[in-house]
């Protein structure tokens, strides 16, 4: 690792200062993709600002249909406190090892925006509202590509607000080394229609398949997606799996995760 | 019932208080006042002329002590091969230099160019990214194929192609095996791929050098499963340090497989930079550096062709190998395609003909050299697949098959140079039908598909040869060290005893099984008794811990150390009992004269030794140490049964592992606990080849699997509890303890079975796939389905 | 440099680190203790695994100023006063869960958080809760076999001894 200091504030207040001086900074989440980057030397900042220590980015809370999760909670807290939204719960705890999902957070999974990660998968298809230091962003605005988000330089996510839909399920099947989402299918049904989120397939990172939307908004069966397809062409192809193969199961997730969510 | 410590006792490990309790002594936990760490700068390219290196701005950097390029390695000698191969036409094996910092040219994608020693780590890091290279990029030579062309780009620019030999086994043979298989009732071919693998031990590779100027006394620490081996090559063939200058220790060492028996270019940099530098110098590799440094396993590309008569009977085989060395011939490279692989391509089976032909290739990729099975899971692999192939072909059972085939009388002189002393197939074949409830697999099936799973069963056998031996044969076939072992037993003076022993332990447990040898032999308690290992300067020699050799190589010469000790002991409690030698027995560790009630305890034997007031001296030394050198009269041969059953998803082509069998034959087993364990972790990689790992390098000789997170290892979830069993058991003939070597039969045995289990799933769900290449990873299968 | 000071297994510790400094390097290079082992650079291996606060954590995966205050556990703590081998500990043993050792001081560490989470887990959530700990020497067989036992379930029953 390049040497750089490291800061532990304890107020949000302070971390935003410290992020927006003209010191060459980066927020630290739980860290566990930002630290092995570090490791190999692929960044270099002259400042890390830890959030681990700020009070007010922790908690799960469930008010009225939204649950609420605050940027630095882990994973580990979210499996185990998100029971008004038990497949968000089952996604958390599915996150990595247990070890990871005791510092990995939910703001910097979703800042990070990995390609094949879970949680955008779950924010996208739950409409949720990123909260950050300064605004709001509707997760159909915030995922702008792989490792692209609407965040603006040291803008931290304070708080992800998840509408509880009436139905969901995510899910994963995993990459076989990594374990990360090879290809993930968050599936949740809201009284206004069914939204459908991908994660691990594109090339362009998590997206909505609107056809199945459309589809299972209809008939939220999983034979309401039979016969449906993505297109193998702008999906990822590596040595884990074709295009085709993605393409493919996109659709076999989906069926699964609406199947599942049924129960 | 054996006794808790003797010989067939599960006696719990001694080494686990330590390793349990964070108080192991690995490498890493090694510093040496004052050290400096040394970071290596390594070629991000495959192939390419090195045009000029500046270190000029590094070396003004904070910290840095020196730089070293391949300059500084100059007068030194290359990291030497130690099998010379002779090809087809009687000619020396082509054989390239192997500098210790690349001269010249860069050869793969992380290949040491420059060394930075510093104050601290990252300082030495800092500066070698102020190192400046002139490095001109050449095409890359990968594919094996390609590299064997017309014309192609050569990796070693001094050596008339990119084939370092062309062997042919057995050379004679080869006229009537093409004559066998053209004039055969049938013929099953099948091409394959053996795949590139990594061994990955869970400790990355560690080196220390250390220099006594006031002595001229050099000291590597390393992480190796054989220091003499390290102290021999790297003394005289690198660096021209002579043995009794030169101690080489390899303390706890976390895991080897095969990766840790080679001499590599850090283990005699350190030890050069120590003295060059007048300071300790530690490296310690993370595990991205292990994957593009540690040798690399497997990689062969193959058709083998299998005869057969009218009634089923194998008439021979044929086959056609690619065996990728990478850029540099690793330590014991060039033997595994040949004289590891070759031999054991008769299988379990009468074979009367059989020709093995592998061309070994030079790519731009890292040197691929023996890993956990080394030779013998290729050659299995080949034949255990094609049997199965041949049977779908022919409409018949692959297991009657298998035992119409069998081997049934020892000793078997095979085709292919080897005498099997002992084994009996048809057991291991029934002990496997019966554990594995072969006859329940219909009904399993079913309950499998009512899921809308595909199910399916895969059977194999193996033949595995252990204790590389002897070394005036191997010597011969082009080995350039003898295959002995030596031991030494230490009996001090009030009793207790250390085992010196040639044989290095890195997870097989001999500091626990060798004691319940001795202890069984001298009839006292096996806490009596201490295994030394690892450290030249303890012990007198060894050639270290691989190809399973440890307890019948090592064992045995440890048992011929111990006999004497017996024999020299007899005659002091002759002496002090005042009878004859011949009259003396030895029992319950007390030395009794026959027919009498006169007896004398062990320990007044061993004080006699050591106080030799009351001694026969006109006639013996003092003392109780005796040393023995036990140079095997052939190979041992293992052999067994496995079974896999899968379950694959029809929809995503994800396999399953739903139970696995082995049945072994180990001969005499000394601690039946640890050899279930040797079996355990040998299937997991085994299952690890057949459904997860791929070492994979793209066009331009760049890995793309050069972490955890794109190379996939086993894990819990990945694997069943196994069943294993080795109830068979023909002692083998030729070593004093009937044994035959435990540690690599689970990943020859276990490939097989499972792709044989795969391809039967799948043909049982109405799919026509006949093969399917390892990984048979989710898309590999998917695709293969849909093909 | 910034002074850190934190309890490990009880005892007060302190050390004068880098903001880069892992937990993994200060505890190893600073405190001695070695047993926390680092088989990877990518928070895969969970050799390094070690208690921080009660949970378990990659200590190569979070600075050793993050752990400020805090409550660190390691497997050199982790045996009974009297110095014998804890439950946990005795059943590697006794099943022999372990070979080279190497990534056994990780494992130990998660089966002792599995066991406080979940006391009497199956052998499904025990596989589960392991995948961020790699073995290639017991092909989990044993360590599997050996947490079941420690958590006092009969292992009777599963093959091979």
């Amino acid at each position: 690792m390049y040497s750089f200091e490291l800061e532990r504030p304890t107020r949000l207040a302070d971390a935003v200062k410290l992020l927006s001086d003209s010191t060459e900074s980066l927020p630290l989440g739980g860290g566990q993709t930002l630290i092995p980057t570090l490791k190999q030397r692929l960044a270099s900042p002259e400042r890390l600002v830890s959030l681990a220590g700020i009070a007010e980015l922790k908690g799960v809370k469930t008010e009225g249909g939204t649950l609420t999760v605050g940027g630095g909670t882990p994973h580990a807290t979210v499996a185990a406190e998100a029971g008004a939204y038990p497949a968000l719960a089952a996604l958390a705890g599915n996150i990595g090892d247990p070890a990871v999902r005791n510092r990995g957070t939910i703001g910097g999974s979703l800042a990070n925006n990995d390609p094949s990660a879970c949680y955008p998968a779950a924010a996208l298809a739950s409409g949720a509202t990123l909260v950050t230091d300064r605004r709001e962003i509707a997760a159909d605005d915030f995922f702008q590509g792989m490792f692209s988000t609407a965040l603006d330089e040291g803008e931290i996510i304070t708080a992800v607000r998840f509408p509880i839909p009436e139905a969901a399920n995510y899910q994963k099947f995993e990459q076989p080394a990594s374990r990360f989402a090879l290809v993930g299918v968050f599936v949740a049904k809201y009284p206004d229609g069914v939204r459908v989120a991908v994660t691990g397939a594109s090339e362009e990172g998590v997206f909505r398949w609107s056809e199945a939307e459309t589809a299972l908004s209809a008939d939220f069966r999983a034979e309401a997606v039979q016969g449906l397809s993505v297109p193998a062409e702008g999906m990822i192809g590596d040595l884990h799996g074709s295009k085709a193969y993605r393409a493919h199961l996109v659709g076999v997730m989906t069926k699964r995760a609406v199947a599942a969510a049924k129960g | 019932m054996p006794k808790d410590g003797g010989i067939g006792a599960s006696t719990k490990r001694r080494e686990d208080v330590r390793f349990l309790t964070g108080a192991g002594n690995y490498t890493d936990d090694i510093n040496v006042r004052g050290q400096a760490y040394v970071h290596f700068l390594r070629s991000d390219v495959a192939h390419g002329r090195i045009n000029g290196i500046d270190t000029g701005a590094a070396e003004a950097m904070p910290g840095v002590v020196r730089i070293f390029t391949g300059a500084d390695f100059e007068g030194v000698g290359g990291l030497p091969c130690g099998w010379l191969v002779t090809d087809r036409f009687g000619q020396p094996m082509q054989e390239p230099p192997h500098p210790v910092l690349a001269q010249g040219k860069v050869r793969h994608v992380g290949d040491p160019i420059c060394a930075v020693v510093a104050d601290t780590l990252e300082q030495a890091r800092d500066a070698a990214e102020a190192i400046v290279l002139d490095i001109e990029e050449l095409p890359a030579v990968v594919d094996m194929k390609a590299a064997l062309a017309e014309g192609a780009t050569k990796v070693h620019d001094d050596l008339k192609s990119n084939l370092c030999y062309d062997w042919g086994f057995v050379e004679e043979n080869r006229e009537a095996v093409d004559k066998a298989i053209k004039e055969a009732a049938h013929v099953t071919t099948l091409e394959l791929v053996n795949q590139r693998l990594v061994a990955n031990p869970m400790e990355p590779r560690v080196a220390v050098g250390e220099y006594n100027r006031g002595t001229g006394d050099h000291t590597l620490y390393t992480t190796s499963q054989n220091p003499h081996v390290i102290r021999l090559l790297m003394g005289a063939f690198v660096l021209g340090i002579p043995e009794h200058k030169l101690r080489v220790v390899a303390p706890d060492v976390g895991g080897g497989f095969g990766s840790k028996i080679f001499h590599y270019a850090e283990e005699a940099f350190c030890t050069f930079a120590a003295k060059a530098c007048n300071r300790p110098v530690k490296w310690t590799a993370s595990r991205s550096e292990a994957f593009l440094s540690d040798a690399q396993g497997r990689d062969h590309v193959t058709k083998i062709e299998l005869a057969l008569d009218k009634d089923n009977n194998f008439t021979a085989i044929r086959t056609d190998t690619l065996a990728n060395m990478g850029a540099y011939l690793s330590t014991f490279s060039t033997s595994v395609p040949t004289w590891l692989h070759g031999v054991l391509m008769a299988g379990n089976y009468k074979t009367p003909l059989i020709y093995v032909n592998v061309r070994a290739v030079f790519t731009n990729t890292v040197p691929v050299d023996a890993y956990r099975g080394a030779g013998r899971p290729e050659a299995t692999f080949q034949l255990e697949r094609v049997i199965d192939k041949a049977a779908r072909e022919l409409g018949v059972d692959p297991i009657a098959l298998r035992r119409q085939n069998f081997i049934t009388e020892f000793p078997y002189a095979t085709p292919v140079a080897v005498e099997y002393d002992t084994g009996d197939y048809v057991a291991t074949m029934d002990k496997l039908e019966e554990v594995a409830d072969l006859t329940g697999f219909a009904a399993r099936r079913k309950a499998s598909e009512a899921k809308g799973m595909l199910r399916g069963l895969g059977v194999n056998c193996y033949i595995e040869a252990c204790g590389i031996a002897p070394s005036n044969l191997v010597g011969q076939l082009g080995a350039r060290a003898g295959l002995y072992d030596a031991a030494t037993v230490r009996v001090n003076a009030t009793g207790s005893i250390s085992v010196m022993v040639g044989a290095h332990s890195h997870g097989q447990g001999h500091e626990t099984t060798f004691p319940q040898v001795v202890a069984e032999m001298l009839g006292i308690d096996a806490s009596q008794v201490e295994i030394v290992h690892g450290d030249t300067s303890k012990i007198p020699f060894g050639m270290g811990t691989y190809g399973s050799r440890s307890l019948a190589v090592c064992g045995s010469a440890m048992v011929r150390a111990t006999e004497k000790i017996i024999n020299k002991a007899k005659k002091i409690a002759a002496h002090l009992m005042e009878a004859s030698e011949a009259d003396i027995e030895l029992k319950d560790g007390a030395f009794s004269v026959a027919g009498t009630d006169k007896s004398v305890a062990w320990g007044d034997v061993t004080l006699a030794a050591y106080v030799p007031h009351n001694y026969p001296l006109e006639d013996i030394e003092p003392g109780l140490e005796e040393t023995a050198f036990y140079d095997p009269a052939n190979f041992t041969y293992p052999s067994g049964a496995y079974a896999c059953e899968v379950e694959v998803d029809p929809e995503t082509g994800k396999v399953t592992i739903e139970s696995f069998t082995a049945v072994d034959d180990f001969g005499n087993i000394i601690n039946p606990m640890i050899v279930d364990g040797q079996v355990h972790g040998g299937i997991a990689q085994g299952i690890g080849q057949a459904l997860l790992e791929h070492c994979v390098y793209d066009d331009n000789g760049q890995l793309q699997s050069a972490s955890y997170m794109d190379y996939a290892m086993p894990r819990a979830d990945d694997v069943p509890f196994y069943a294993v069993d080795h109830s068979c058991k023909t002692p083998c003939t030729h070593n004093p303890l009937g044994v035959k070597g435990c540690g690599e039969a689970g990943a020859i045995g276990s490939p097989p079975s499972v792709v044989n289990a795969v391809i039967d799933a799948l043909q049982s769900g109405g799919k026509n796939v006949t093969h399917i290449d390892m990984p048979l990873s989710p898309s590999r299968v998917w695709a293969a389905m849909n093909g | 440099m910034t002074q850190v000071s934190m309890t490990v297994n009880g005892k007060a510790a302190r050390g004068d680190v880098e903001g880069r400094t892992l937990l993994s390097t200060f505890l190893r290079d600073q405190l001695g203790l070695t047993g926390t082992h680092v088989g990877c650079d990518t928070s895969q291996c969970g050799a390094c695994v070690v208690h921080v606060d009660g949970k378990a954590v990659k200590s190569c995966t979070i600075f050793a100023l993050e752990a400020e205050g805090a409550e660190v556990a390691t497997i050199e703590g982790q045996a009974n006063a009297d110095g014998s081998l804890n439950v946990i500990q005795q059943a590697f043993q006794d099943h022999h869960g372990l070979q080279c050792g190497f990534c056994t001081p990780g494992m130990v560490m998660s089966a002792a958080a599995l066991l406080k989470e979940n006391p009497k887990p199956s052998e499904a959530e025990v596989r589960d809760y392991l995948e961020g700990n790699l073995c290639r020497c017991t092909g989990y067989h044993n360590i599997v076999k050996a947490i079941l036992a420690a958590s006092g379930q009969d292992v009777g029953a599963i093959a091979a001894e």
